[in-house]
């Protein structure tokens, strides 16, 4: 590995870092900690080939004509930026990376249950995301990320079943590290670690693997009959014959929206540290944030038909769905009114981690109302395949679970690396992607509702201005995108030595060296109090 | 024969009369019952395996319920996209 | 028997590492019961949707291939049994040898099964290839493809279920597994091999039983 740093420290020097440093050590490795940086790594990659993809749009965006791409070439840009950030980057950023990192740690384990499947999910991300690099060297798909049928099976012309290869393997590796983070849970929690003092962080990442189990397979089959329609012309949603696209449909999105959750689920579970941590105070209401988790976890099967609306679905099931999307709101509600009360009265330090954390549960918030808005029949009507909706899931996708993986790293950087970055510039990223984020999507709330469409590059000259201010808005959120890199790269030879515990945060992973020995803890944790048992929580029950 | 293994071969044998009568009921004149009594045959076919076959008799509540999860999802999934086309073609 | 089993990391006592291995391996059958889940969902759609076409396909399916196909499979799933049976009392031999049957008996099912695929094609019920039956020209060709989809992802899984039990007494027989310490290699591959045969119990009433 080239960014190795020079392990200088004592504790660095009896750390995972030092048991190895061959390339062979890392590309053979079961501890999780390893695949964890594996990943980080990989999925850096495909942030980085999405965010072109993206650079692309916004540029083609810049002038009413679409200058830049033609038409074709539009729809390949944004197919590809759908499906990379999604399947690439999103689904896998926080539990591969930090889930993997953390959830032994956090429940006193020396590993996950399968360490040798968390490898093989490793390897299997990296086959799917080779099949997705050949399909973007041969020339790209131009679908969308949803790959609707009859389009996909019969009138488009890009390289379909590539990536759909590419998709279908990359859920397995989503399936088996869901499998394995459920296990690990319920099997290897160390003793006195009972599931009332669980941190939030595993609660929310047991509800996200629930669903990569349960939703992942379906997908998997959804494409598997999309390629054999295609391939072989076999009938299976074809209208031609009587078949229905819209069962296409049922299928993709009865995967698909609970994916939206596998996004933001991990999220929510980092923000229940990040702010718990950042106030020195226990959160508020522990019980209502995990059952919370659950609750959308299960819910949230149940609210895929709010994408089909005006599909030709009937209006007696899409009632239905809208009602049961409204539900689903409520537990995302009770998260965010539990956070803010956690910091109500905390001993708070503004650090990068919480400036993250607020930039999420802002975002967040505004992403999940305007969901609200889409799930009530008559306005989705007005606004559906707008702009407004591309607001609305970059608000919460970006807005929420991207700050959410920042904020995330920022925090525990230096338990990774044992290395302390500069927390001004924490700060500065932190501000600069919350004002960059806000000026790139902000606009497009107000073109959705104005009337412009998505994925059509050629619009009416009245929409430039708000256009232009979102395409200005990207570069600055790029560049306030790829700072972190510097200074947290920087910081892994030159950061002063971070010590177990930089942030005085509660919980297992701060009781081990920065970074944590191989085997994680020296002898297996007793645990006897409650999560998140800062002297603040015991003051303010003491009266 | 130990009890174990008597205990196998009567399941295998209860599965063989289930079969029996889910071909026996697709010839009867059962109307509308037919496809309910066949699928809640395969039901029970899949409840012998799964208890005795596949262990779940031995097992912790918390894997039992691991194991049957899926199946109430599934019938979710059913349910709601049945919600849909029951309901298209009235209005 | 926990007392003889061979420990790995990261568990610290056998009974935690064999409830792992048994509810990881339930829960990947839980995501197996999803996959073939969506093409079950599917089933249940055409039929609401186009119920005499689909009764008329459903007359199509060969029944009493498909009925003496699940006696056999049902059949090799107590051979697993008890070759489970044996491989908790110690019995390497009795392993290889109740595996060895049961695979047979696999082997049967899907040579019958290539019959009955032959048969559909001179029949011409299959897509692209062969003759052409017209009852492939309205929607009972939506039913009829869904079967070959569901058939044959079924198909794949007795070849990976064949393939794993084959090895497992091949390990098991060779004493490269030792029975009753790594009898769990067994319970594991009898899991799937049960649930391959569960997903059959499906399939046959939803497709060959669906005549109406
Ligand atoms: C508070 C709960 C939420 C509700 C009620 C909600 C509601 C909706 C509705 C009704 C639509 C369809 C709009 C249309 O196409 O006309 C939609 C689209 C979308 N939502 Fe949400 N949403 C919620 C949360 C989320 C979350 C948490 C995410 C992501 C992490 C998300 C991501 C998306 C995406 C990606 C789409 C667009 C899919 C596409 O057509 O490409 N939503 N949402
Ligand atoms: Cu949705």
């Amino acid at each position: 590995m080239t960014a190795e740093p020079a392990l200088q420290t004592p504790e660095e020097k009896v750390s995972y870092l030092a048991a190895g440093h061959s390339v062979r050590s890392w590309l053979l490795t079961t501890d999780h900690k390893r695949i964890a940086i594996l990943y980080l790594i990989s999925i850096t990659g495909f942030f980085f080939i999405a965010g072109i993809a993206a650079a692309l749009i916004r540029l083609d965006l810049l002038t009413p004509q679409g200058d830049l791409l033609t038409n074709e070439g539009y729809d390949r840009a944004f197919t590809l930026h759908g499906i990379v950030m999604v399947w690439f980057f999103l689904i896998p950023s926080i539990p591969n990376t930090f889930g993997n990192f953390l959830i032994p740690l956090m429940i006193g384990a020396k590993d996950v249950a399968f360490p040798r499947l968390n490898l093989l999910s490793w390897y299997i991300y990296v086959l799917g995301g080779l099949f997705t690099v050949y399909v973007l060297i041969v020339g790209g798909v131009d679908t969308g990320w949803t790959f609707y049928t009859p389009l996909s099976t019969m009138f488009a012309n890009g390289h379909v079943i590539a990536v759909a290869i590419a998709v279908f393997i990359v859920g397995f590796s989503s399936i088996l590290t869901g499998l394995n983070f459920i296990v690990t849970i319920h099997k290897l929690r160390a003793p006195g670690m009972t599931w009332g003092r669980l941190p939030l962080f595993i609660w929310s990442h047991y509800a996200t693997s629930l669903i990569l189990v349960l939703a992942t397979p379906v997908l998997a089959v959804t494409l598997v009959l999309l390629a054999s329609e295609r391939l072989f012309h076999l009938g299976i949603f074809d209208p031609a014959l009587g078949g229905d696209p819209l069962l296409f449909q049922h299928l993709f999105w009865f995967y698909s929206h609970p994916a939206v959750y596998i996004m933001i689920l991990p999220a929510m579970g980092v923000i229940s540290e990040l702010v718990s941590a950042a106030a020195h105070k226990r959160v508020f209401g522990y019980w209502f944030i995990a059952c919370a988790s659950l609750a959308i976890a299960a819910v949230g099967f149940l609210v895929w038909g709010h994408h089909m609306f005006v599909a030709g679905q009937s209006i007696y099931a899409s009632a239905i769905f809208s009602f049961l999307s409204l539900v689903v709101a409520v537990p995302s509600a009770i998260k965010v009114y539990n956070w803010t009360a956690t910091l109500y009265k905390g001993d708070i330090r503004i650090d990068p981690p919480l400036l993250f954390a607020m930039a999420f549960i802002g975002l967040f918030t505004i992403g999940g109302l305007t969901g609200l808005m889409l799930a009530l029949l008559a306005i989705d009507v007005h606004v559906h395949d707008t702009y407004f909706v591309v607001a609305h899931f970059h608000y919460i996708m970006v807005g929420g679970a991207v700050s959410a993986f920042f904020g995330a790293l920022h925090f525990w950087w230096p338990k990774i690396t044992g290395r302390m970055y500069s927390l001004i510039w924490g700060r500065i990223s932190a501000g600069l992607i919350f004002f960059g984020f806000n000026l790139t999507f902000f606009p497009q709330f107000i073109l959705g509702y104005l009337g412009m469409p998505r994925r059509y590059h050629v619009y009416p000259p009245q929409f430039q201005t708000l256009n232009v201010l979102s395409s200005a808005g990207a570069s600055l959120l790029a560049a306030a995108y790829v700072l972190p890199f510097f200074y947290l790269v920087y910081a892994l030879r030159n950061g002063a030595p971070a010590g177990p515990n930089p942030w005085n945060a509660a919980g297992l992973e701060w009781t081990t060296p920065s970074p944590p020995p191989k085997h994680n803890f020296e002898t297996t944790p007793e645990v006897d109090r409650p999560a998140y048992d800062y002297p603040l929580a015991k003051r303010s029950a003491d009266g | 024969m130990s009890r174990e293994t008597t205990l196998l071969v009567a399941v295998w044998a209860a599965l063989m009369l289930l079969l029996a009568a889910t071909v026996a009921a697709t010839f009867a004149p059962l109307g509308a019952l037919k496809p309910v009594l066949n699928l809640g045959i395969a039901f029970a076919k899949a409840s012998l395996v799964f208890w005795v076959f596949m262990h779940l008799r031995e097992q912790p509540w918390l894997a039992r319920l691991a194991a049957v999860a899926a199946v109430a999802w599934l019938l979710m999934l059913i349910a709601l996209t049945q919600a849909d086309l029951m309901t298209r073609s009235l209005f | 028997m926990a007392e003889h089993v061979t420990l790995t990391e990261p568990y610290v006592e056998p009974r935690q590492q064999r409830q792992a291995d048994f509810m990881g391996m339930y829960v990947f059958l839980g995501t197996e019961t999803m996959l073939f889940g969506g093409i079950f969902a599917l089933v249940f759609a055409y039929r609401t949707l186009h119920p005499d076409a689909v009764a008329e396909a459903a007359r199509h399916m060969r029944l009493w291939i498909a009925t003496a196909n699940t006696a056999l499979l049902l059949t090799s799933s107590l051979f697993v049994a008890l070759a489970v049976h044996a491989a908790r009392r110690g019995g390497r031999r009795a392993v290889a040898g109740w595996l060895g049957l049961a695979i047979a008996f696999g082997a049967a099912f899907l040579a019958l099964k290539g019959v009955e695929y032959w048969k559909d094609y001179t029949e011409g019920l299959m897509p692209l290839i062969g003759p052409h039956a017209s009852v492939r020209d309205g929607p009972a060709a939506l039913f009829i493809d869904l079967y070959f989809v569901a058939t044959g992802l079924h198909a794949i899984h007795m070849t990976v279920g064949l393939t794993l039990l084959g090895t497992i007494a091949t390990l098991v027989g060779g004493r490269r597994k030792g029975v009753p310490s790594q009898a769990v290699v067994v319970e594991m591959g009898g899991l799937y091999w049960h649930f391959v045969d569960v997903v059959w119990v499906f399939i046959y009433p939803l497709f060959y039983l669906a005549r109406g």
